[in-house]
Order: C-alpha cells, then structure tokens, then sequence
C-alpha cells in the first residue's frame, strides 16, 4: 500500500517581473493506493502529475509530508523501496549509446539482478514486445512506438510490485496505445499495483478501477470512474447555447431527456470521466 | 556498493569499447603536434637545466593531456542529465551514489591512462629520455581521479553543453599552459606564480617531472594532489545528492 501524507513541493522559480518566486507545484496531497489497484492519476498539464510521481519514485525529494510502501518510509528506506517499484517515465531515457540489449542490461545491473536471471528476463521481455531481432540496433535506430513499448519492459526487467506509468502512451498510434493497454491489463492481472498518469481520460476510464483528479497540485477528488459520474449525475444532456456547448447533468435519464425536450438539438448521454473532469477542473485552459 | 561500482564502469567500458579505435586515433594527434612543435621545432634553441626541452615538456603534456581526457570522459553526464534524461535511470535505481560515482570516475581514469600509454609511447618514438616507475604511475593515477571528479561535478552543475565548453576553454585551458607544463612556474610574475602553484596540474607536472628525471619525490606536491581529490569526491557526491531537489 501507498500512503502520502501531507505531501508537498515547492520549487523556486522566476515572476514575470523576474524576481526569484515560490511555487507550489504540489499542495499539501494525501492519498492512499492499495495494493493490486489499477490508480489513474488525473489533471489538466500544470497539475502537479509528473512532479507527484518523481516524489513517489524517489527522483525529487519532497518539500514536506512523508510517502510510505507499506508502512515503509521511502525518505528512510530509499534503496529498499526502490527495490520494488518501477517507472515508465513520460519521456524517452534511454542511454542513446547503448544498444537495445545493453540498455536492458544495464537496468538488471542496477537492480542486482544476476546474470542468468539477467539474460532470461531480458530474452522474455524482447520476445514479449516483438523487439527480439532489434537487440543489437543501437537505440536511436528504433520507432516512437518501439521505443515505448521498450521503455514499458525495461520497468518490468526486475519484477516491480509497483509501476509508475507516467503518460504511457502519448503520441502513440491507436493500435500500439491498445497494445500497451493490453499489457498494462496483464500487470493488473497478476497483482502489480499500477499507478497511470495520464491525459486521455479515455485511457483511465478504460483501464482504472479508481482514478484521482489533481488541480494546481491539490487533490480535487478520488473514486471509481463510476461513482465520480454518479455524484455528478449518471446522465448527461448537451446542448449549443450562447456560450459554446453547454452540458446538465441528471441522476435520472427521464430527467434529462424532458430537459432536452425542450431544447433544439439537445441531445441525451451518459455521463463520462471527460464530464466530471471538465467539471472538476474548469474549462478554461491551464 | 561493489556491483554499483562495476556497473557503473561496465557501461562506460562498453561505449569505449564500441569506439576504440578512433579513441586511440583521435587522443594521438595533439600530444604529436604538441612534441613536433615543441619538441622538435623548439627543442634545438632551448635548453632547460641542462637536458633537452623535449624531455622537459613530455611530462608537462602527460600531465595536461591526462587532465583534459579525464575531465571530459565525465562530462558527457551533462547530455544525459539534460538533454537524454537517462541520468533518471541511475536516480531511481537502489544504488548507492557512492559506487556509480566510483565507478565513474575509475572509467574516466581507465581512458585518462589509456591515453597517457599512447604518449609514452609518442615520447620514446621522439626520442624523449623518460623513467616510469610505480610512484610515476600514481601520480598520472591521482592526476585523473582528480579531474575525473571535477568533470563529474561540472557536468552536473552545467544547465547546458555550451557552458560546459566555457569552462573547458576558461579552466581547462589556461590550465594546460601554466601550470607548469611547457616552463617553470616561476618564469610567471610573482603573485601569478603563487596561485597557479596552488592549482593541482602543477603540482602533478613538478611530480612527473621530477620522477622521470630521477629526482626525489617532492611528498608535499602528492599530499597536494590526495587533498584535492578527497575533497572533489566529497563534492560530487554532494552534488550528486543533490540532484532531488
């Protein structure tokens, strides 16, 4: 289980006068992942996602709060509690002077992993994600799609029992995106706890059993992608007005569709996490 | 720590070894240049303390050229950290700071080394009168750990590639003429002479010098160089660990 209490990170930054400033990226955060659980960590950009998760890995060292692995304080226990998670950060970081292999390589290394049990892992992982004729290509040599699915299994090579996926699948093509949900389905599966930040609400809604929403590095809201539509009203009706689209929501789809009724070209739906984000977070762009 | 030691130069072994041979290449052409010009271009007219200039400056480009390849075996760190991000791979990594800082710096020394070779042999082939013994090859040792350590530090103190280049050109270069490599520091003005025979190459460069030509060890000058390099490891694993801010 991972529990954050009282988490927060202030950075200092430059004012528009240019004047040293502080900001808070994450504010005063709690917020508990049991283990096994699929979590979405949702939030427009600025909300403090990725800065929340180099703290969970041990990368940014928190401004105040504590961050426990079953019951274990990763500020005390930093080289115990990285023995078990892994990250699939959001940008490619591979070492560009190794090849596909040594890269692999070189993370079993760093988790001691020996040297049998090294080359076995590494021999599944590539089979696993079609990258085993490609292991002696240097890295810059492989595709955006290729390169993140390897960046998923390089995370897997020492058998985390926590994954960190920062935007999986940003900028992938829809059937590779579908590829790695399916992996991260077969992680859920055999009881990895698996935290997923991402922008398409699509993606959480799919994958997670439960999803937070984060705003200005606050926690807005925590729940079941169907008990936040719930709260919000399970039925949607949406409609042109004067503004742009507008939306109401109802808890009866009745409800709704006598609202629409009296408005042209309304129409009637079920709410969705894109509904309650919208809601949650505004709508004007961060 | 060991296994964080070896892994850490296992992967800099590996990207020497994939370029080897233009290593090699490449780190010959400037002492060659250096012992043409002035080994034989101004050797005839200069004569130091009796023996030939060539002899004099071998040392002097030893200690220079160790210098510089040890510093710049770390400082492609700064690309990873900035640029490639894969410095995170270590980050998260349950390694202790210690071994891949270690780790480092003992490659950073292998290449430093590797180059050194490659001039001695330079230097022989020249016709230059050189004795190594052990107490020369701890010395070039101590020299390379020393910078080894501060290319480390800079590289992760730099925002940018081309702030690592002003400090080659700031440091680094002023450094390998002054500090007692192709003359006597005290050919300098006084208070110049006083601080560049604060700055470790010169005292690495008086140390080789005086082995090569079979002299007594000035002890002081290695007591020198062990407090700087204590001092630099200190530093990268403060900068190191401060990284998570």
């Amino acid at each position: 289980m991972i529990e954050i209490n009282g988490l927060t990170k202030n950075f200092t930054v430059k004012d528009k006068n240019g004047h040293k400033a502080v900001k808070t990226a994450v504010d005063n955060l709690n917020l508990t992942v049991n283990n096994g659980e699929l979590f979405g960590l949702l939030g427009p950009n600025g909300a403090g996602k990725t800065t929340l998760v180099g703290m969970l890995v041990g990368l940014l060292r928190p401004t105040a709060g504590k961050i426990l692995y079953n019951g274990q304080n990763l500020a005390q226990h930093e080289r115990d509690v990285k023995k078990i998670i892994g990250i699939v950060p959001q940008h490619i970081n591979f070492d560009q002077d190794l090849t596909v292999w040594e890269n692999m390589e070189l993370h079993g290394r760093l988790h001691h992993m020996p040297e049998k049990q090294r080359r076995e892992r590494i021999e599944e992982l590539l089979d696993y994600v079609g990258l085993s004729e490609r292991r002696n290509d240097n890295i810059k040599a492989l595709s955006g799609g290729l390169k993140r699915r390897l960046l998923i299994v390089r995370a897997l090579m020492h058998k985390p029992q926590v994954l960190f996926l920062d935007e999986p699948t940003v900028a992938l093509d829809p059937q590779v995106r579908r590829r790695i949900w399916d992996l991260i389905r077969v992680l859920h599966k055999d009881g990895v706890t698996i935290v997923l930040t991402t922008h398409y609400i699509e993606e959480a809604e799919a994958l997670c059993g439960r999803v937070a929403i984060m705003d200005s590095g606050r926690l807005v809201t925590t729940g079941t992608p169907e008990a936040l539509c719930r709260n919000l009203g399970s039925y949607a009706a949406e409609w042109d007005g004067e503004n742009g689209r507008q939306y109401r929501f109802f808890a009866d789809m009745d409800e709704a569709q006598n609202f629409a009724a009296v408005r042209n070209g309304a129409l009637t739906r079920r709410t969705n996490l894109e509904d309650v984000f919208i809601e949650l977070t505004g709508k004007a762009m961060k | 720590m060991l296994s964080d030691i070896a892994t850490a130069f296992w992967r800099d072994w590996l990207v020497l070894r994939h370029r080897l041979m233009k290593f090699i290449l490449s780190r010959m052409v400037a002492p060659v240049l250096y012992m043409v010009a002035f080994g034989w271009g101004l050797s005839r007219s200069i004569n130091v303390s009796g023996g030939s200039y060539l002899d004099f400056i071998v040392p002097g480009i030893l200690a220079l050229n160790s210098m510089n390849i040890s510093f710049n075996s770390l400082t492609p760190l700064c690309t990873e950290k900035v640029y490639h991000k894969s410095l995170e791979e270590y980050l998260v990594a349950p390694i202790s700071p210690a071994g891949f800082i270690t780790g480092k710096i003992l490659a950073a020394v292998l290449r430093g080394l590797i180059s050194s070779a490659i001039i001695i042999v330079l230097a022989w082939c020249f016709g230059a009168q050189l004795t190594l013994t052990p107490a020369f090859v701890l010395v070039l040792v101590i020299n390379c750990v020393i910078f080894a350590e501060a290319g480390f530090c800079a590289a992760l103190l730099v925002r940018n590639f081309e702030d690592m280049a002003r400090v080659n050109t700031y440091l680094l270069l002023p450094m390998s003429f002054l500090c007692g490599t192709f003359f006597k520091t005290d050919r300098l003005p006084q208070l110049a002479a006083c601080v560049i025979e604060l700055l470790p190459l010169t005292h690495t460069a008086v140390l080789l010098r005086a082995i090569s030509s079979g002299e007594s060890v000035p002890w002081q000058s290695v007591a020198v160089l062990a407090f700087y390099a204590a001092v630099f490891y200190a530093a990268c694993l403060y900068i190191f660990k401060g990284l998570k801010q």
